[in-house]
């Protein structure tokens, strides 16, 4: 029985695929196996054989059995080695393609300066960019003789003959937003308007379109010293530091008085520019308190309101934060620039979260 | 404005170095924009002296000097006719930049001799033309520095000139005078006032002066007088030299005395030369159709109702800002008329724009001359005249009177805390306007006359904050408006664009933004380009029209980028486009462009041309983003630029149109100069309506556990029938049961003939109450066969 045993194992153990072992399962244990007719040869021995050969023979089985199902699985085993061998990949291969897209920084750079103004109670409004000239100069203090209307290098829409009415303008600034809102939403009011304006100008640092954002707080008692104080807040929190130094210069913009300029402290260093330190101030944007005609053109008492206003280029913002050097740059939609400057559309900016990365 | 150091201190008292005067101009509101100090460039140089002058052994006009110099003596050879021995000359050293010959000396060796340096000449120190040799000065020691030199002996050469950009509210500071004054009232040195005294006329003026009638609001006051036997010529050094500083250009003593009356007291003059005067001069409104030779030559036509000069000969002069060729002086000028008048800003801003002349006196009139100096600077000027061009005054002639410029406003002393925040002393401030000239009568403030901008209380503060200095403003918190966590701000629309540009960029779109006004040709594709939408004043013919759509923008900013070998884009961008040129006569658009393909080529041949699909997936997806409803209809018959047959517009009722997405039109991208095929889709955000606010609840969720059924159709149809009819056929079977009707198949022609179709659906059941039995099933699916072919009378495919 020793001699079986040895004989089928090792039969087993040679068996080079199923068929084999199956052929090896048959020869030993299947119905006409060789342990099956052994297995009938225990009817003609005696008892006390019977006893001794019995258990051996059905041990002799089921191991025969166990080492046909670890063969098997030992079988498969390899067979799958085998095939994931032949399945290997050069995973250094390139994907499919998948388009990146990305905003542009004005839109990503107004959305900023929107979440800091909400912060202050900020609303943001918007007017229309084809404009009437009251709106955009008269109600702003700007009458038809004023220099100031020379100055601004204004685009004019055509106007058909018959038509007598000074011709509109394209917003030479977002400011007459101030006086629609003032009209549609009365005082106290704080609001914001960014938009897109005009100006007949094209050179190395001017395109005839641009982005302003305009500010306005109406109220009581709010002064000049509040403005400085937002326009530090702001400064502070779009540039991302912990420091800042406004200085205010006094100015004149028809629509404010007083006026003043604001420069901001800052360095040039090998062509990068560092908010709050250094021994240089830069000219960031114009401010003052509304000047009360202007405030009475917004249909609102200006014995009882008054307030400051403000105005920031927001293309400005974005190449000083973003360290964009060319303002004509951003309406050439060049691609290789969208995508170098423009951002991820999962880059919401949060004050939570931070502005930028 | 410019001006130098020197002038101004005409005017002011002061120690001040430059750098404190710039940054308190600067300070002041009057914005220093450049300042030129010449002895920046010169600080190298320094005096030396020729002690030998021998002939080059080479070269005939060439010497070898040698040259005592601050370093000891030095061999510099020469080529300029006049070195020789014993002259005082200005050294160049090796390593000293030259400015007028634009380069750093070295040791030269010239024709075989070294040369240590070079002896410059005025021209190559950039302090004068003189070129002829090389300077000789006429004192001056050995090793003195040029500069010092300089300003002992000819302070106008290294006299710094600043210039300063005048807001348009402060004329009084485009005279150095009020300059000045601003500066004494800060405190940075004193004021110089000297008195005068008119001059007696010695006889009567043979011009005499009118004005009419109807022209007395834009000529209120005109002065003159005639002064007899000058002698005209080049002004003296000191008034030449003011001139050149601030770049004007001497022309004679009587213009460049007018000039610097311009400049030092903002009091435009003007000089006639009397015997080219024929008769009287008479201030009058053009009749229209006269015209002029100015003094720049050009000729200028006057409309009815501008103001002119005229004599018996006609037009001489565009009152206030130009006067006319053929009466201006002359260096054979005997006889001058001069005149100082005042003339109304807004009458010279207006004749000015319209006849487009631009003159320093244009400048200032129409910003604000001071009217009470009016016969004090005729007075002052007669006498430089009389000073720099002998000759005798006559009487003076006037017509008119000084304007009334009276007025006075309250300074309430508290009003400077509340509107500036700056605690600043009633006693500082009624100062700081005594300084400036207003005169306090209690607490009323009188306003000076050359202050045409100072009109309100608001304007007091405005100057006492100003003085004061609002570098000294300290920021204070802006109180909240409510306590707590701030509400949001946006608007749903502001909401809606966000999304939008978000979702758009999230599909692989790269946003632009381009300009809103584009070339006519451009927008007449888009349904623009007519005249109520055109730009008075382009700056280019690129940039005439406002865009009517973004479309237009988009594929130019993409044959721009094809142009640079970008052949394959996605670009969107979001804005405004014009219906017409009144105000509010624009609506947001959200448009997205793909050309070509979806990528490069690949391994995996993924790239592949995109199509219409690809666009109304993309717009689809927007829609979602930003709310609009799923239920849509999708009608043709869209504009003219999209492809006729493969359009879509996505719409609410036959009037609503959301959005807009299909093939462009080969026509308009090969006008746009477009390679390849484009898709693209507009989105009118304003068209989609505002959910109905009810909170943010989303309401609950109902689902069944009960096995949904799949079931698949095929039917044939007509090649023309839309897939949409058959879907909507399918779901309207049994709207309670059918949860979703999918199309996965589509098969034209072959078996089934030119003119047909199959389409494949598969529906998908869903019960809520109890488990569909097959009979069910087959109940549902009767209904929907006989749905779907009734609704497109086609059959169930065999």
């Amino acid at each position: 029985m020793d001699d079986l045993k040895a004989k089928y194992l090792a039969q087993i153990a040679d068996a080079q695929d199923e068929n084999a072992l199956e052929a090896v399962r048959l020869a030993a244990v299947g119905k006409k196996g060789e342990v099956a007719l052994k297995m009938r040869e225990l009817g003609k021995m005696t008892p006390e054989e019977r006893q001794v050969a019995g258990p051996a023979l059905n041990a002799l089985k089921d191991e025969i059995n166990t080492a046909l199902v670890a063969k098997k699985a030992a079988l498969a085993d390899a067979a799958l080695d085998e095939r994931l061998r032949s399945e290997w990949l050069d995973v250094t291969l390139p994907t499919r393609p998948r388009r990146a897209g990305t905003l542009h920084p004005i839109a990503q750079a107004s959305e900023e300066l929107t979440a800091i103004f909400a912060q202050l109670g900020f609303s943001v409004q918007e007017g229309p960019r084809v404009d009437t000239d009251w709106y955009n100069f008269d109600a702003l203090n700007i009458p038809g003789h004023h220099p100031a209307r020379a100055e601004m290098d204004t685009f004019y829409m055509h106007r058909a003959t018959g038509d007598d009415r000074p011709p509109h303008v394209l917003r030479t600034h977002t400011s007459p937003v101030q006086i629609r809102s003032m009209e549609k939403l009365g005082a106290p009011l704080r609001i914001i308007c960014p938009g897109g304006v005009y100006r007949a100008d094209y050179d190395q640092t001017h395109t005839p379109m641009f982005h302003q954002v305009e500010g306005l707080a109406l109220d009581k008692d709010i002064s000049m010293a509040n403005l400085k104080w937002v326009l530090e807040e702001f400064v502070k929190s779009f540039f991302e530091v912990d420091n800042v130094e406004l200085r205010f210069r006094a100015s004149h913009f028809p629509f404010t008085e007083p006026s003043a300029e604001v420069d901001i402290r800052c360095s040039w260093k090998d062509g990068t520019l560092k908010i709050g330190e250094g021994d240089d101030w830069m000219e960031i944007l114009g401010s003052g308190m509304v000047h009360p005609k202007v405030i009475a053109a917004g249909g609102i008492d200006p014995e009882v309101y008054q307030g400051f206003a403000f105005g920031i280029g927001i293309d400005r913002l974005a190449m000083l934060k973003y360290g964009i050097p060319d303002l004509r740059a951003f309406f050439e939609s060049d691609l290789r620039w969208l995508r170098h400057y423009g951002f991820q559309c999962l880059d919401v900016p949060t004050l939570h979260g931070g502005l930028s990365r | 404005m410019k001006f130098t150091l020197s002038w101004l201190k005409d005017h002011l008292d002061t120690n001040a170095s430059v750098e404190e005067i710039t940054e308190t101009l600067t300070d002041l509101g009057l914005e220093v924009e450049e300042v030129v100090n010449p002895a920046d460039k010169l600080k190298t140089f320094t005096l030396a002296k020729i002690e030998e002058a021998e002939q080059h052994p080479d070269a005939d006009r060439l010497r070898v000097c040698k040259v005592s110099t601050d370093e000891g003596e030095k061999q510099i050879v020469c080529g300029a006719p006049n070195a020789r021995a014993g002259i005082t000359v200005v050294l160049a050293k090796p390593g000293d930049y030259v400015p007028g010959l634009d380069f750093t000396l070295s040791v030269g060796k010239i024709r075989g001799v070294e040369s240590h340096g070079m002896m410059a000449s005025w021209k190559e120190l950039e302090l004068g033309e003189d070129h002829d040799g090389i300077i000789e000065l006429p004192s001056g020691a050995v090793g003195d520095k040029l500069v010092d030199w300089l300003a002992e002996n000819d302070p106008a050469k290294v006299d710094p000139m600043i210039e300063i950009a005048i807001t348009p509210n402060r004329p009084d500071a485009l005279g150095v005078y009020g300059i000045a004054r601003d500066l004494a009232a800060r405190g940075l040195g004193t004021l110089k006032t000297t008195d005068y005294k008119p001059v007696e006329g010695q006889f009567a003026s043979p011009i005499k002066v009118t004005i009419d009638e109807d022209t007395l609001d834009g000529c209120p006051l005109f002065t003159g007088r005639v002064i007899r036997g000058v002698k005209n010529g080049p002004s003296p050094k000191w008034l030449q030299d003011r001139l050149t500083a601030i770049g004007l250009r001497p022309i004679s003593a009587l213009v460049d005395i007018t000039n610097f009356f311009t400049f030092d007291q903002n009091r435009p003059l003007h000089v006639f030369d009397v015997a080219k005067v024929a008769g009287d001069l008479r201030v009058h409104r053009a009749a229209g159709g006269e015209t002029l030779q100015g003094l720049d030559e050009k000729e200028y036509t006057f409309s009815a109702g501008q103001i002119v000069i005229s004599d018996d000969n006609g037009v001489e002069s565009i009152a206030g800002i130009m006067g006319g060729e053929e009466t201006g002086c002359t260096d054979e000028t005997v006889d001058v008329f001069l005149e100082s008048a005042f003339w109304d800003h807004v009458q010279i801003a207006t004749t000015g724009r319209a006849l487009k002349v631009n003159t320093d006196a244009r400048y200032r009139f129409e910003r604000g001359v001071d009217p009470e100096y009016t016969y004090e600077g005729l007075e002052r000027a007669t006498q430089m005249i009389l000073d720099l061009c002998g000759g005798e005054a006559s009487e003076v002639v006037a017509a008119g009177d000084v304007p009334s410029h009276a007025r006075a406003y309250k300074l309430n002393p508290e009003r400077v805390q509340s509107l500036v925040g700056m605690e600043i002393p009633e006693s500082e401030q009624r100062q700081t306007l005594t300084r400036l000239g207003f005169r306090l009568e209690g607490n009323l403030a009188h306003v000076p006359s050359w202050r045409p901008d100072v009109q309100g209380e608001a304007d007091l503060v405005e100057e006492v904050a100003r003085i004061a200095s609002l570098t000294k403003l300290q920021g204070k918190p802006l109180p909240r408006l409510t306590d707590g966590i701030p509400a949001a701000v946006m608007s749903p629309m502001q909401r809606r664009l966000q999304m939008a540009r978000r979702t758009t960029a999230a599909l692989g779109y790269n946003e632009v933004i381009s300009y809103t006004f584009i070339d006519q040709k451009a927008a007449a594709l888009f349904g623009g380009g007519d005249d109520a939408t055109m730009l008075a004043n382009p700056i280019s013919s690129e940039m005439s029209h406002l865009r009517p759509d973004l479309l237009p923008g988009l594929l130019q900013a993409a044959a721009r980028n094809q142009a640079r070998g970008q052949s394959d884009l996605a670009l969107f961008e979001v804005g405004p486009a014009f219906t017409g040129g009144e105000p509010g006569e624009e609506r947001i658009q959200i448009s997205g462009l793909l050309v070509n393909r979806n990528g490069p080529k690949d391994v995996h041949g993924a790239s592949r041309a995109m199509d219409v699909y690809d666009a109304k997936s993309d717009v689809e997806a927007v829609l979602a983003a930003i709310g609009a409803p799923a239920k849509v209809q999708i009608l043709r018959e869209g504009d003219a630029w999209w492809h006729p047959g493969r359009h879509g517009r996505i719409c609410l009722g036959p009037k609503k149109t959301l959005g807009v997405f299909g093939e462009l039109h080969p026509k308009v991208l090969s006008e746009l100069g477009i390679k390849g095929t484009a898709v693209a889709f507009t989105i009118y955000p304003e068209e989609i309506p505002l959910p109905r606010k009810s909170g943010a609840s989303r309401g609950a969720l109902a689902i069944s556990d009960l096995q949904a059924v799949e079931r698949d159709f095929a039917f044939v149809v007509d090649a023309g029938v839309e897939a949409l009819t058959l879907v909507n056929a399918a779901a309207g079977a049994d709207k309670a049961l059918i949860e979703d009707v999918r199309v996965f198949d589509e098969f034209i022609g072959g078996s089934l003939g030119e003119d047909k179709k199959s389409l494949a659906i598969t529906v998908r059941l869903q019960p809520k109450d109890k488990t569909l039995t097959e009979k069910d099933i087959e109940a549902v699916s009767d209904k929907i066969v006989a749905k779907v072919t009734k609704a497109t009378g086609g059959e169930l495919r065999g």
